[in-house]
């Protein structure tokens, strides 16, 4: 069996990794989202906000309000994972730039873990 | 660019030799714009872990908010939100293959920069005086 050379732009680390498309169609479909989700979730915020700290539980309790606040964080949460991917990789180069898209992708993951949290235990009432 | 670059052509997208354009301005200010809201996405993480936390840490956030630099840094994430919102939508229609004529892609450049003060003020109006967030200290 004829084993195929490895080419030398893998070898190397360079070239395309196959994942541009997909980059490119999250980035559109969660923006897509955020058109409708961005709306009502700063409506509602904003209305209560003006209710204290009781309404706010309240209104994050909420399966309506839990739903559009989860599913709002969630999509801003890729998003931003992605378009900041793209700063990175378009001004740091080398070993810095290994490390700084890793640590993009933790914290976006902590950030979302954080609300995750948040938001069940608010469900469960606080 | 790495650190070992060497090459003594200006770096794209030569902004020091070109004129400016709208439509790199808006580029320039969607990275921007996007790239603040990181931060804007950590305060809204952090309000809703201070809201999980009880009303005291809720309260002790809600002051940081509502201080002077707060509501500043507040209505700077407004501003970025509803400009990379509404430019957004000129890529989207851009990736859609629409818009792209010089013309059109420099009213969509000035409509977006105009949209998004206009909204960002029409927020903070409503706030301020339909939902009296001022006087709400919880």
């Amino acid at each position: 069996m004829r084993v195929e050379p490895t080419p030398y732009k893998r070898v190397t680390g360079l070239g395309s990794a196959h994942h541009g498309v997909g980059h490119y169609i999250k980035q559109r479909v969660t923006a897509i989202a955020m058109l409708v989700l961005i709306p009502l979730f700063l409506f509602q915020f904003l209305a209560s906000l003006t209710t204290g700290y009781d309404g706010v539980m309240a209104w994050l309790g909420s399966p309506f309000g839990l739903a559009v606040t989860f599913l709002n964080v969630s999509v801003m949460v890729v998003h931003m994972r992605l378009g900041f991917q793209t700063v990175i990789e378009d001004y740091i180069g080398g070993m810095a730039r290994k490390i700084a898209l890793l640590l993009n992708g933790f914290f976006a993951l902590a950030l979302w873990l954080i609300a995750l949290y948040a938001l069940i235990k608010i469900s469960f009432g606080g | 660019m790495s650190a070992n670059w060497s090459d003594p052509r200006p770096l794209s997208p030569f902004t020091t030799v070109w004129r400016w354009h709208v439509t790199m301005v808006v580029s320039i200010l969607h990275r921007a714009s996007g790239a603040a809201l990181f931060g804007g996405v950590v305060v809204l993480v952090a309000w809703l872990f201070a809201a999980s936390q009880g009303p005291q840490s809720y309260a002790k956030l809600m002051e940081l908010l509502v201080s002077g630099p707060g509501r500043a840094l507040l209505f700077a994430f407004t501003l970025a939100l509803c400009f990379h919102l509404l430019n957004g939508v000129r890529y989207l229609l851009w990736s859609g293959g629409h818009g792209f004529e010089k013309g059109m892609a420099n009213r969509t450049s000035w409509l977006a920069i105009i949209l998004s003060v206009i909204l960002t003020l029409a927020i903070w109006t409503a706030a301020y005086w339909h939902l009296g967030l001022l006087t709400v200290g919880g």
